[in-house]
């Protein structure tokens, strides 16, 4: 009952109600660093803060399904804005980097390819570009099954964001550690439901062959 | 006080603070044009521009109040430096436990404004007050058989809430080869901008090696001990591959992680350019000749 009013309630939000709310701590922080609010360092203050919400929204956009499952709750509706969102704010992190902090153009590639957390977050960022391109209606329907089998990319995405987020980190990072373990977890949830529907269906081809 | 690096403005100067940055600027440019001599040198002046109280004591590195620059800012306060005292131990003639004033009586109090090059790639000036390292060594007699010196911060679970997470194998420890500690530039810190040093910056006493990345520059000192084998050391414990004994800064050395060509300076807003690290931080002339015919990308 409670769970049904709860779905009844978030059925009434408009989906683009997200597209105005969630680049609100974006836009705080840009606001911030340009008007000297961001502490002594705002290059890395800014950089830091998008990419960490990037993070933060790629995991709550893998939190919609199990939600789902165990509670019933249905966020399903908005997953699409909070991917296209942490799309934005990957991109946003990626062009603080480049345009603020390594303030090099000729020194990208050279970055990719020579620093391995550089690396992850960059394949992080490349994965993402296909999902959100196809993260409309008219993909849907054109790619079909192959849509729900492309956006599985999200898992492959968030693990390298939560690698590199690892790995730019000094010492024993908690904070990292700590987004690791749930991307993983989701994952875990996941991988079953995907064992179990591959055995049930080799299940279903044997008795077919068989029987 | 032997003065054997010359820092024309001591405390003794008292001066306004408004007047302080005009002087801190022609000080700076002595310092970077050979530090032993006192020549101006306009160009390095700019650069060389203290940095305000403000981001000196509220952007640290300092994992025992929390792992984030603002951490040790809003934690520190729980530290109690009262009645500190000093383990001196090892290879000295004196050993004991120091209080603090007890190792500083006698010797007369200096500013000496340093660059200071964090090994994260960012980059400040400080002036800082204190004694060299040296007169402290003196005082308590540096024997004949100690090679090394070996430093250990403070392990305060109750006042440093940082030591709940095993980020580095506490406590900190960090060391320098004897001739680095008794290098001139060596110096045990005390104050910042003629107040004393704020607990985030590593009250009451602290070691400043300039040359060196920052995290060498251990804050909050207990003990200090002279052997005769080099002494281990957090970061390098922690990952030998990123972080050598020696931690010269040095743009020609990557970090595994990031290159340590450029770096910068702190204060500089959204827009701060990177500008180009020297080789030891700018004091080449006055510490290259420590490392001579060592392969400073062996030993980095």
């Amino acid at each position: 009952m409670f769970i049904q009013s709860i779905n009844a309630g978030l059925r009434k939000i408009p989906t683009w109600v997200l597209y105005i709310i969630l680049p609100i701590p974006g836009l705080l922080a840009i606001v911030a660093g340009l008007t000297d609010n961001l502490g002594p360092e705002p290059i890395n203050e800014l950089e830091e803060q998008l990419g960490e919400f990037a993070l933060k929204l790629l995991i709550v956009g893998l939190a919609v399904s199990p939600l789902l499952h165990v509670t019933r709750i249905n966020l399903v509706r908005f997953r699409r804005a909070i991917g296209l969102m942490a799309f934005a704010y990957v991109l946003a992190h990626f062009l603080v980097w480049f345009l603020l902090d390594l303030q090099a153009l000729n020194q990208i590639w050279t970055e990719i390819a020579k620093r391995p957390y550089v690396t992850a977050g960059f394949a992080g960022f490349i994965v993402m570009i296909p999902l959100a391109l196809t993260s409309n209606d008219w993909s849907v329907r054109r790619l079909g099954r192959f849509w729900r089998v492309l956006h599985r990319l999200t898992y492959l995405a968030a693990i390298l964001a939560g690698v590199h987020f690892i790995m730019l980190s000094k010492g024993f990072d908690v904070e990292a550690l700590a987004h690791m373990a749930v991307i993983l977890a989701f994952l875990a949830l996941r991988v079953g439901k995907w064992r179990r529907r591959l055995q049930s269906g080799l299940q279903g081809l044997r008795t077919k062959l068989i029987g | 006080m032997a003065h054997r690096w010359t820092n024309t403005l001591t405390r003794a100067d008292i001066t306004p603070e408004p007047l302080w940055l005009n002087r801190r600027q022609l000080i700076a440019g002595a310092l970077g044009a050979g530090a032993m001599a006192s020549i101006a040198s306009p160009a390095l002046a700019e650069t060389l521009e203290p940095n305000t109280w403000e981001h000196i004591t509220s952007y640290n590195n300092f994992y025992e109040f929390g792992t984030d620059k603002e951490d040790p800012a809003a934690n520190a306060h729980r530290l109690n430096t009262a009645g500190w005292e000093i383990e001196v131990d090892g290879l000295v003639d004196a050993p004991g436990r120091y209080s603090v004033a007890s190792l500083l009586e006698g010797l007369s109090e200096e500013e000496r404004i340093y660059r200071f090059r964090c090994v994260e790639a960012w980059a400040m000036v400080v002036p800082w007050n204190g004694v060299e390292l040296k007169d402290i060594l003196d005082k308590v007699g540096v024997q004949s058989g100690a090679k090394y010196v070996a430093f250990e911060t403070a392990n305060r679970p109750d006042e440093m809430p940082g030591l709940r997470y095993p980020v580095l194998d506490w406590p900190y420890r960090e060391g320098l080869r004897l001739d680095e500690a008794l290098h001139p530039l060596t110096l045990m810190a005390t104050g910042i901008y003629g107040k004393p040093i704020p607990n985030q910056n590593g009250a009451p006493i602290r070691l400043v090696v300039p040359w060196k990345y920052g995290f060498k520059s251990i804050k909050s000192i207990v003990r200090i001990t002279l052997t005769d084998q080099e002494p281990v050391t957090s970061w390098n414990m922690a990952n030998a591959r990123e972080y050598g004994f020696y931690s010269n800064v040095n743009p020609t050395v990557s970090h595994p992680r990031w290159s340590q060509a450029t770096e910068r300076r702190i204060g500089g807003g959204l827009f701060n350019r990177r500008q180009p690290t020297l080789m030891f931080n700018g004091y080449e002339a006055e510490v290259a000749d420590l490392y001579e015919g060592m392969d400073l990308k062996t030993y980095f």
